[in-house]
């Protein structure tokens, strides 16, 4: 199986930034592939890549009412992310990731916010393999890694330190048929805004915000070869409290948010180009509360270095 | 190449055992973190005034003619067997405390009018929304009259606010002065001076008890509060409840002290609702047919009108509230600043290309300042924001209950009157908003739906800056500063141009010097 494993998936390499914050409504997906497959790389292989992404939406729900807001109209959060993996020995990867981010509403007077967002960092680890299935856990957090706006309609993240925890079972046949079965339970840092008072389903004088953490289920299957990889996958977030939207009242970071999605994702390695990995992603929210129904887009491109070898172009599958 | 890969190689394992210990230091900090938020004021320490101002009887009222407009029973003699009962109601409740009782103690015992304060505060926050559009993209407005249906009434925004806090202080200042008066007309000390077994668990005074200002204030407040937050009534009942009552469940106030306080409050509030209920507010809305008046007039003379930037166009926010009854000054065109230039002059021009320059990539700086001072939906509102300023320094202060009243009385008419001056400018000159005359300007908070000359947030600002300025002398020059800030934030956030803010804040200022005239005749002093 191992010559499958070189590179990564990446199919939702979106990070956490493909969902912070268009807007404020997607705060918690999270996380590159890499952290959500079940796929390792082996000791001394190296990978890395650039990811560009774009999420979309127009109706979103205000509580569990579905609305759009003419003075936003449709909001649009764009990104470009580098990502890396790195085999540390064929059981333990260690993985990270860091966005730039940019939002934009199409509508309305109020202003586009940019910059670079947070910092993931991963640790992968496969616990046992027996036969075609494997058990993973993965332990990482998150970083804020500039001063940006919080707690804005168009910030690009919600400031918040998070730390997380993953249990997975990962099931790959000589065919090439994957399954994949993941939980991850997300605690979120309380954060600070610039302002003296705020209110939620209460009044409070006071410039920090409780976060609630946040929980996370998701099935993804399909298939992997050498040369191509496609999967399907539908996930739930739902973070554990937080508050509804008011009617007509703005997003806020600590919202109550609950999200279905489903997705596919597609790898092609064009061997001319030392394998070159072009990685693309489509996903759509189907139902959800205080989130926005995104629609999302990725396209990347990944390269793998083995340094077991004496150059890249040694590489071996 | 070999050389080299080894290097990468060295270099990721390096760099594979620092994210590890970074990993371990977050843990490590989040595990350890705990998610509850503490409120500054939660950690207020008990009042201890630094002075009595027992005399504050002779005081000048705002509402009231005189301070004993208002008449109650006669104290009872201690010596009565009513009396010595109620003694013995005031020892079976402190011997028998619930853990609500006393948390009451703690929580009012830090200041009676301070907690009124915050507690009116976070009912303009939470009130602060503006409704949503009707399906014919017209709006709908809260009915005072059946306030619980959709959009709940009020919709506290700045200038409901303002008018709020403003009858609810001077209601509580004018409760107070009547119970001062009374005091000392009755001289009744508190029960642990009658009977020494009794052990106060507040710290003990020479005020005389009867009538209590705790119930007076707090009935005053919550006569206000009723009318102009309806839907609050359930939950102002019970805080009313527990600040009467609290300085009986700790030994330092008797029954008859808490019902004559009561009935002298409700009387003092029956004087400022028939007050406030003629003061003008009912017209401040208007109609279609007067919006399109204002947009009339300024095309009359070439100028170019506000209009909305909301879709669907909402009507300008209370744009005739420049009719309400003032405070202090002596009407609204005495303070009226001077015309803006003109919609069409070059020097309009200059003035949004300055705004533009504060909104294409701005320093974080300036965001946190746009942000700090914002106060929009949800939120206290800027004249909250300055009574939370106010509250903290008279806090620090350790003022007495009836002069923490004076002071937030003066404050928040100077800011009402404030909001009227401003509102009156702002449709008098019905300017437009800098999104409007350059729609390239993207701004960098909220856009507020009424004319941009002059800025609300810098006349409240200059108001209350000079008034608390006055009151804390040595902090003039710090309150100067947050004032200037606050005025920045509107030109840093692109919804106000530097002619709104600078003559907003002047004006304010002069506002605020009324409320000083009054302050040095008011007896307080």
């Amino acid at each position: 199986m191992k010559k499958y494993l070189l590179i990564p998936g990446f199919t939702t390499i979106s990070l956490k930034y493909r969902y912070t914050l268009i807007a404020f409504l997607l705060p918690f997906f999270i996380q590159a592939q890499s952290l959500t497959d079940g796929i390792f790389m082996p000791k001394n292989n190296f990978c890395g890549g650039v990811m560009v992404a774009q999420d979309q939406f127009k109706d979103y729900w205000e509580g569990t009412t579905k609305r759009q807001n003419l003075n936003m109209g449709t909001m649009t959060m764009k990104s470009v992310g580098i990502m890396a993996n790195y085999g540390i020995s064929d059981k333990l990867n260690i993985i990270a990731s860091l966005p730039y981010v940019y939002t934009q509403a199409s509508a309305g007077t109020m202003s586009g916010m940019s910059g670079i967002q947070d910092l993931t960092v991963g640790l992968k680890y496969k616990v046992l393999k027996v036969k075609d299935l494997s058990a993973n856990i993965i332990v990482g957090g998150s970083i804020p890694t500039t001063d940006y706006i919080a707690a804005f309609p168009l910030a690009i993240g919600n400031q918040s330190k998070t730390l997380f925890g993953r249990t997975m079972l990962h099931y790959l046949n000589a065919n090439g048929l994957t399954v994949t079965a993941q939980g991850t339970y997300t605690m979120r840092s309380n954060i600070k805004i610039d302002a003296t008072n705020y209110y939620t389903d209460k009044n409070i004088f006071s410039n920090e915000v409780a976060m609630p953490n946040v929980a996370n289920i998701s099935l993804r299957a399909g298939y992997y070869s050498h040369r191509i990889e496609a999967e399907a996958y539908i996930e739930h977030n739902a973070t554990l409290g937080g508050f509804d939207i008011r009617r007509n009242d703005m997003m806020f970071p600590s919202n109550k948010m609950i999200a279905t999605r489903v997705g596919i994702t597609a790898f092609y390695r064009i061997k001319p180009l030392h394998d070159l990995q072009v990685v693309a992603n489509y996903a759509y929210t189907l139902n959800g509360r205080n989130v926005g129904q995104t629609t999302s887009v990725a396209l990347g491109l990944m390269m793998a270095f083995d340094f077991n070898k004496t150059s890249k172009t040694d590489i071996k599958y | 190449m070999n050389n080299f890969n080894i290097k990468i190689k060295h270099s990721l394992s390096f760099l594979s055992n620092v994210s590890i210990l970074v990993l371990s230091l977050m843990i490590f900090s989040l595990i350890s973190c705990n998610k509850d938020i503490i409120e500054k004021s939660t950690e207020w320490t008990e009042l201890a005034p630094t002075k009595l101002d027992e005399n504050a009887g002779n005081w000048k009222p705002c509402v009231l003619v005189n301070a004993d407009d208002i008449k109650i029973p006669e104290a009872l003699s201690t010596t009565t067997p009513q009396y010595q009962q109620e003694l013995q109601e005031v020892k079976t409740a402190q011997a028998n405390l619930t853990n609500s009782q006393k948390a009451a103690i703690k929580y009012w015992s830090a200041g009676v009018t301070l907690r009124w304060n915050e507690i009116m505060r976070a009912l303009v926050a939470k009130h602060n929304l503006a409704p949503q559009n009707n399906t014919d993209g017209t709006y709908p407005i809260p009915n005072q009259a059946n306030p619980f249906a959709y959009p709940e009434f009020p919709f506290s925004n700045p200038p409901y606010a303002a008018r709020a806090y403003a009858y609810v202080c001077v209601a509580q200042y004018d409760a107070l002065v009547a119970a001062y008066k009374l005091k000392q007309q009755y001289k009744r000390p508190a029960p642990y001076k009658i009977d020494a077994t009794i052990t106060p668990s507040v710290l003990k005074s020479d005020l005389p008890t009867y009538p209590s200002e705790d119930a007076a204030l707090s009935s005053a407040s919550v006569e206000l509060l009723k009318f102009l937050f309806p839907t609050e009534v359930e939950f102002l009942t019970v805080k009313a409840q527990e600040a009467s009552f609290y300085k009986m469940w700790a030994g330092a106030a008797v029954r008859s002290d808490i019902v004559a306080g009561d009935s002298l409050g409700r009387a003092v509030a029956a004087k400022v609702l028939a007050k406030v209920k003629t003061d003008g507010m009912k017209n401040a809305i208007g109609t279609q047919t007067l919006w399109d008046s204002l947009a009339a007039n300024r095309n009359a003379i070439g100028e170019e009108p506000w209009k909305s930037m909301e879709s669907p166009s909402r009507p300008p926010m209370l744009p005739f509230y420049g009719g309400v009854r003032v405070w202090l000054i002596p009407n609204v065109a005495a303070v009226r600043p001077a015309p803006p230039v003109s919609t069409k002059s070059a020097e309009i021009q200059k003035q949004i290309t300055e705004v533009k320059s504060y909104t294409t990539n701005p320093t974080r700086e300036n965001l946190a300042i746009v942000h700090f001072w914002a106060d929009g939906t949800g939120t206290q509102t800027p004249p909250g924001h300055w009574n939370a300023i106010a509250c903290d320094d008279i806090k620090k202060a350790q003022m007495s209950e009836v002069r923490t009243a004076r002071n937030l009385a003066l404050l928040n008419m100077s800011l009402m009157d404030a909001a009227i001056s401003c509102w009156d400018t702002k449709s008098y000159y019905y300017y437009p908003r800098p999104s409007q005359l350059d729609k390239s300007i993207k701004t960098l908070t909220g856009l507020p739906n009424f004319p941009s000359y002059t800025s609300g947030h810098s006349t409240f600002s200059g108001a209350a800056a000079t008034v608390l300025g006055y009151i804390f002398p040595s902090n003039k020059n710090h309150y100067d500063d947050l004032a200037k800030e606050a005025s920045n934030s509107r030109l840093f956030g692109g919804i106000h141009y530097r002619m709104d803010c600078e003559v907003g804040l002047q004006v304010g200022t002069n506002i605020g010097n009324f409320a000083i005239q009054r302050a040095k005749t008011d007896g307080a002093e």
